[in-house]
């Protein structure tokens, strides 16, 4: 953008946001949408769809040996008992961390996430230095997240190119014998469900709250 | 299409950025880009699929030099105007200069909620056997086509092995093109790091790539 407009009534504006804003103004005009469900759409995102529902997912699962199964075998339904369904999220598969094997999800191609789970993708998921790499150097880029993982775990590399959306389910962090469903939900964070990311362990959990 | 988008295995991009706490949006334009794309989308006058293409066909400069939504602002700036919504002039002038079109449907915000909740569901009834089962070995395709694939390039010409049959799902080469669905098989397909890497790959780490039938040859 140019730091020097001389348009007065834009000169704060960048861009982009002229270019969006007039897009909006133009559409809106035209009748093709309707600004009131522009709010509803960003109100959504912001409130009511995002990471707290799949960490209940996970929380589940560790809690629940039928719902599990259930999940390992049709993801999609079983979520849908949750009550997450839809956009982004039609055709789930959800692939379990274990001691031999770690999962990491990556769109190498756009930015597929599972947003009925998770939310909007944040920046870095859709940046080329991890779209990139996540691909070729998993574990470089686990550096990067400050995880490590044992030289012999297998990394399964998940490239999401159809419109199957995968959900990580992270293992259940030792010292948590017992725990409610509610309780561990608080240590499944994002980036465990994507991959860069282990669960919290009590201890950490401790420590940010 | 090679296009920039096609990021997978390409290197000098740096350390990934991470940031705490990270909000949705970063701008309130980028709100709005999210939402009128969303709602755009909505109107069924194009499929998601040439959504992406649109994004993907921008010029290999912009489309990295740009933050994601406003890939998504330029990508939408190009899909109303390829399908004759808008006239280059109007975007240009921010303001309605030529004619409405109507579209199929207009999204209101009583909707949204059930819209989102609904989705679109991309599998499709099976009309044909599936040619491979699981265990097969396959080959993906040598293949440089200009239109939208969703073979990227790090996995073309290279062995693999079906791990899971998805279903028959719609498929995006032909339906980001106005040539309808085409539904075929998509397959979980699983990759040895070497045999995409060569040599210095990783040697624990395994790809898995879906991929449609017609990406794919018996190896």
């Amino acid at each position: 953008m140019s730091g020097h407009d001389h348009d007065h009534d834009h000169s704060e504006l960048s861009d982009i946001e002229l270019r969006v804003r007039a897009l909006e103004t133009l559409l809106t005009e035209k009748g093709y949408v309707d600004p009131p469900a522009l709010d509803e759409l960003i109100e959504t995102y912001e409130t009511k769809i995002g990471p707290k529902n799949g960490a209940q997912v996970v929380a589940k699962v560790w809690t629940d040996p039928d719902y599990r199964s259930r999940l390992l075998k049709d993801a999609t339904s079983a979520i849908a008992e949750l009550g997450f369904t839809g956009r982004q999220g039609e055709h789930m598969v959800a692939v379990e961390n274990t001691p031999d094997t770690h999962n990491m999800v990556v769109c190498t191609l756009c930015s597929c996430y599972p947003w009925t789970v998770l939310g909007l993708p944040p920046v870095w998921y859709k940046s080329a230095p991890y779209r990139s790499r996540a691909v070729r150097d998993p574990r470089g880029v686990l550096a990067e997240f400050g995880i490590t993982l044992p030289a012999v775990k297998e990394i399964k590399v998940w490239d999401s190119t159809a419109e199957v959306r995968y959900l990580v389910i992270p293992e259940r962090p030792a010292g948590t014998d017992g725990w409610s469903a509610e309780r561990l939900a608080e240590l499944v964070t994002r980036d465990s469900m994507i991959g860069t990311g282990l669960a919290a362990s009590p201890q950490q959990a401790k420590e940010s709250a | 299409m090679n296009g920039a988008h096609d990021l997978g295995g390409q290197m000098g991009f740096g350390p990934i950025e991470l940031e705490e706490n990270e909000p949705n949006f970063h701008a309130d334009w980028e709100k709005r880009a999210f939402a009128v794309t969303l709602a755009m989308g909505a109107t069924g006058t194009w499929t998601l699929d040439a959504s992406r293409f649109s994004r993907e066909s921008l010029p290999p400069d912009i489309y990295l030099s740009s933050s994601y939504y406003e890939i998504w602002a330029r990508g939408l700036e190009r899909l109303v105007v390829k399908y004759g919504l808008v006239t280059e002039d109007e975007l240009k002038e921010g303001r309605q200069k030529a004619v409405v079109q109507p579209v199929k449907r207009v999204l209101t915000a009583a909707d949204v909620a059930a819209t989102l909740a609904k989705g679109a569901a991309v599998d499709r009834p099976q009309s044909e056997v599936a040619r491979f089962k699981v265990g097969d070995l396959v080959r993906t395709k040598r293949m440089h086509p200009e239109h939208h694939t969703r073979l990227p390039r790090y996995a073309r010409d290279a062995i693999g092995t079906i791990e899971a049959i998805h279903g028959v799902h719609v498929f995006p080469d032909a339906n980001a093109h106005g040539n309808g669905e085409q539904p075929c098989w998509l397959y979980g397909v699983v990759f040895r790091g070497p045999d995409i890497w060569g040599e210095d790959s990783d040697p624990t780490l395994t790809l898995r790539i879906d991929l449609w039938e017609p990406y794919l040859v018996p190896a």
